[in-house]
């Protein structure tokens, strides 16, 4: 007995010897191939999977067409992208995996949360991140973090100027997640702007991340409170649970919601006459006439499943053309570092200006921040329409 | 209004509550011990129910039969396969078994049906009423929940107390091993123990679902947790104490999100059942158990 255990302990020293030798062979010629890798991280399972699903599938789009149209200064580019299941720990775990692979640069996170730990680590080995659509503010407080898409003040204030300047209503509930920043975030913002331009908050109501099935209590006070409008700075499987409620309680209201919003018609098995009528307010609209729109649309619906063709899939396809755009300005060469890639486009960035499919000459600042311009959607008849 | 309102939202969850602690409750009083897996099962009725109503597109009555059935089935598998050989081991080896089964649960239903949670088409065809011009409205799905609740807690307590399955049931859990020399199946009363409080979970899983539209593999959990309270806070082994602790749970968690606070709600809740307990250690209906010196 004693010596088949040896045996086989032996056996297994062996071959873990080979399996590491064969491993370090692999990065090693990997390593030697003269490519631009592209990271992605974004949860591609779980509730959030369709913001993930969508950014991931537009980034390899995207890479897919540069590559077509001979890469980045001539290098090709591989895209991989990770799962993190919109949770910090998983996504941290998933930015090891690629740095392993040798990843130059990161396109992600697509969730808040998983993106301000992600942050952090892209910090400390100096390795540019772009997170498609990260919009907490502390998403990208380091020097080497960009974003596409608004960040949370942005959105909160761009709410209540939308809500505001185009009369939609006066009297404002509001019902948000307090154990999410995003949701948090949004929600201040938005207080604090609604009270600049003269609307009233007269419920605001939360739930956490352990309370968010049932909503009947909020919803009656909000009933109570005689609103106009119920402003939703939240995601979008929360939303469809409180449109449900709202309808099974007799509440009649206006819904207003954030880019969270957007995704909510793809929900499995999701009633989408609930959502008549909610309106959002999100960077792209898949209903715009601008030839760089309409061309990202058809190439997307040729590859990809029309529900996932949303804002989060626009801003993935905008990510990897702005590292294009600002790998080409900075000179990027096969033979240089990661690391060295990160300062160059560190520079790059503040200096570009990219028109993508989720905004015109789009420029960036110092500290990460775009300037571009929000779109407000309305969903009608069970699709989103612009309400332009 | 609002109050009534309140308390009617309240009653329909206690009442969700209250089936799923009757789960909890029987298997203590008869097995003495603490089935944490009943939380998915309740997950598993729903995800049945899904499959056959709005995947296969059948009738709702045939979703309800059908994800009972399976969960009746799946409790007794469990009870087989996983808890029955360990009849004899320390509570503790069964607690973490049960902890096992529900992370088994939990994860086969990720390998199924994904992780994406998905939007449950009601089962509950019944129009909701208004009442007070609109300013009262109980949905369907709330009259429903607390017509059933009550005749299913009607029905079990006529269940358990005049007949002889019942009474089978009461010996078992008052004493095994004197109820064995009195030639009752002790093994068979416990299976049966654990197929009707599976039963009643897979009604509980559809009536969640259906109030509360959302169906994920961790959809069980926090009612679980909830209805496990609730049972203690009655008195565990007790199915009266299951009934009032399960609604009273359910009345004071949405009254404290009505007046008090929606993020605290949790908080009073498990405070108010820490005061219970400090009160009265065995629960409000709990029996005492004297120590024999």
């Amino acid at each position: 007995m004693k010596k088949i255990i040896a045996l086989l302990l032996s056996a297994i020293l062996v071959l873990v010897c080979f399996a590491s030798c064969g491993s370090t062979e692999e990065a090693g010629n990997a390593n030697d191939e003269a490519v631009i890798r592209i990271g992605g991280i974004g949860p591609l399972t779980g509730d959030a999977s369709v913001y993930g699903t969508a950014a991931m599938n537009g980034a390899q789009l995207a890479v897919n067409e540069i590559n077509a149209a001979g890469g980045i200064n001539g290098i090709k580019v591989e895209f991989r992208a990770e799962d993190d299941v919109h949770d910090a720990e998983k996504s941290v775990n998933a930015y090891n995996i690629l740095k392993d692979w040798g990843m130059d640069a990161l396109v992600g996170t697509v969730t808040s949360n998983p993106c301000i730990a992600v942050k952090d680590e892209a910090a400390n080995d100096n390795i540019f991140l772009l997170t498609p659509s990260g919009t907490a503010v502390e998403c990208i407080d380091v020097p080497n973090a960009f974003r596409v898409c608004f960040s949370d003040p942005n959105q909160g204030v761009a709410s209540a100027d939308y809500i505001a300047d185009n009369a939609i209503a006066t009297k404002i509930a509001v019902i948000y997640n307090s154990s999410d920043a995003y949701s948090t975030g949004i929600y201040e913002k938005f207080n604090a702007q609604a009270g600049v331009k003269g609307l009233e908050i007269v419920a605001a109501e939360s739930f956490t991340a352990d309370t968010k099935t049932d909503f009947s209590a909020q919803i009656q006070n909000i009933k109570n409170s005689g609103a106009e409008l119920v402003f939703l700075p939240i995601y979008c499987q929360e939303a469809s649970l409180i449109l449900n409620q709202a309808k099974q309680a007799g509440l009649s209201v206006k819904f207003f919601g954030c880019d969270g919003l957007d995704g909510i018609l793809s929900i499995e098995n999701f009633d989408t006459s609930l959502a008549e009528g909610v309106m959002l307010l999100t960077p792209f609209s898949k209903d715009a006439q601008d030839e760089a729109t309409q061309n990202f649309v058809k190439a997307y619906r040729e590859n990809y499943d029309e529900e996932t063709l949303n804002q989060f899939a626009a801003d993935g396809y905008d990510a990897v053309y702005i590292i294009k755009a600002a790998a080409e300005k900075a000179g990027i060469t096969a033979d240089m570092s990661a690391s060295e890639i990160c300062d160059a486009l560190k520079v790059a960035m503040t200096e570009i200006s990219v028109d993508g499919v989720t905004g015109e000459g789009i420029t960036w600042t110092a500290d990460g921040e775009p300037s571009k311009a929000p779109k407000a959607v309305i969903i009608k008849d069970g699709v989103y329409t612009s309400m332009d | 209004m609002n109050f009534l309102s309140f308390l009617i939202s309240g009653v329909s969850l206690g009442g969700i509550y209250a089936l799923i602690a009757l789960g909890y409750t029987m298997v203590y009083g008869i097995a003495k011990m603490l089935n944490f897996a009943h939380g998915d099962v309740i997950m598993i009725g729903g995800y049945m129910a899904y499959t056959l109503c709005s995947t296969m597109g059948m009738n709702p009555m045939i979703g309800v039969i059908g994800s009972v059935a399976v969960c009746t089935l799946l409790g007794v598998t469990i009870e087989r396969f996983a808890y029955k050989p360990l009849r004899t081991a320390a509570p503790l080896a069964v607690l973490i078994t049960a902890i096992g089964v529900s992370y088994l649960l939990q994860n086969l239903a990720l390998l199924i049906f994904g992780s994406a949670a998905k939007s449950f088409t009601s089962v509950v065809s019944i129009k909701g009423i208004s009442l007070f011009d609109g300013e009262l409205v109980v949905s369907g799905e709330t009259l429903v929940t607390i017509v059933v609740s009550v005749v299913i807690m009607i029905a079990l307590t006529l269940f358990v107390n005049k007949t002889k399955p019942g009474r089978a049931m009461r010996a078992v859990s008052e004493d095994k091993g004197a109820a064995q020399l009195m030639g009752v199946n002790v093994n068979a009363t416990i299976a049966l123990t654990f197929a009707i409080g599976s039963a009643l979970a897979a009604v509980a899983g559809l009536l969640l679902c259906s109030s509360y539209p959302s169906l994920s593999p961790y959809t069980g959990a926090m009612p679980g947790i909830k209805a496990f309270t609730a049972a203690v806070f009655g008195g565990i082994g007790s199915i009266p104490g299951a009934m009032i602790g399960g609604i009273l749970l359910g009345i004071i968690e949405n009254l404290s999100k009505g007046y008090i606070s929606t993020e605290l709600s949790d908080a009073i809740v498990f405070s108010i059942l820490i005061i219970i307990l400090l009160v009265k250690p065995t629960g409000i209906l709990g029996k005492k158990i004297s120590e024999k010196v």
